[in-house]
């Protein structure tokens, strides 16, 4: 079971991790300090509203914030397993990262579809 | 990344020597390898952070601003300073680390790493220009 399932973990993984490479920073500029340092002028609720009722903007921003909580649960993984040296609790850790991924991506397909 | 070799409770024990929680902060390569492992922690953040402002615009205009207010506390902005930071070393490691994870080939010659780790920061710089166009257009 779990030998079939780390290659696609680590798939998720590494998808994950090109997806906020290429995106976080620029988001994270804006959102967490460009626009409420007022550096910036930040777009309005209706403007972002509007922006959302696009179904492909919808599909990004699920993307954007899924694969990005995956890769973090299986690095994360690996840094309490080798950096705390966890061995016994390797299982309650993966369940704990991935199921904290899998709640992440439920709200957030949940959320979007409300949005609409 | 260690492979999962399976812990059992009542294992036969060899000599091992204990080694400390704090192995990483002896040499500067190590310190950097926990440092870049650690960066996912922020990008997790980020994530939730993102998925709470889209909730925040779900909920109306009068969460949306209180949310927006929330971000220009000096604890949110000490928080995404720290974690923009982060996420940019996550950013440069990443990209420095795709010429060894994907080996590009152009007629049978190895395309240099440089080349290939270098067009990851122009996608970068692009996409981004993208992002912050449609968000302040107004």
């Amino acid at each position: 079971m779990t030998e079939r399932l780390t290659p696609f973990l680590w798939i998720l993984f590494s998808l994950g991790g090109t997806i906020a490479a290429f995106l976080f920073p620029v988001h994270l500029f804006l959102g967490g300090l460009a626009f409420p340092l007022g550096w910036l002028d930040a777009p309005s609720y209706e403007a972002l509203r509007g922006l959302v009722q696009h179904p492909v903007v919808r599909l990004y921003l699920f993307v954007v914030i899924s694969l990005p909580l995956f890769h973090w649960a299986h690095r994360f993984r690996y840094t309490l397993y080798d950096g705390l040296q966890l061995y016994h609790l390797t299982v309650l850790i993966a369940v704990l990262c991935y199921g904290a991924a899998l709640v992440g991506t439920a709200v957030a397909a949940y959320t979007l579809w409300n949005l609409a | 990344m260690s492979d999962l070799s399976h812990h059992t409770r009542y294992h036969p024990r060899w000599y091992r020597r204990r080694m400390s929680v704090w192995w990483w902060l002896k040499n500067r390569a190590y310190s950097k390898f926990v440092l870049r492992e650690l960066t996912s922690v922020f990008v997790a953040l980020f994530a939730i952070l993102f998925l709470w402002q889209l909730r925040a615009l779900a909920h109306g205009p009068d969460a949306y601003a209180q949310f927006t207010a929330r971000l220009k506390a000096p604890l949110f902005l000490t928080i995404d300073t720290v974690a923009f930071l982060f996420v940019l070393f996550h950013t440069i490691t990443w990209f420095n680390l795709t010429p060894t994870a994907m080996v590009v080939r152009v007629r049978g010659k190895r395309v240099p790493d440089k080349i290939v780790a270098g067009s990851n920061y122009i996608v970068w710089v692009l996409l981004s220009g993208i992002v912050a166009w449609i968000l302040t257009r107004g």
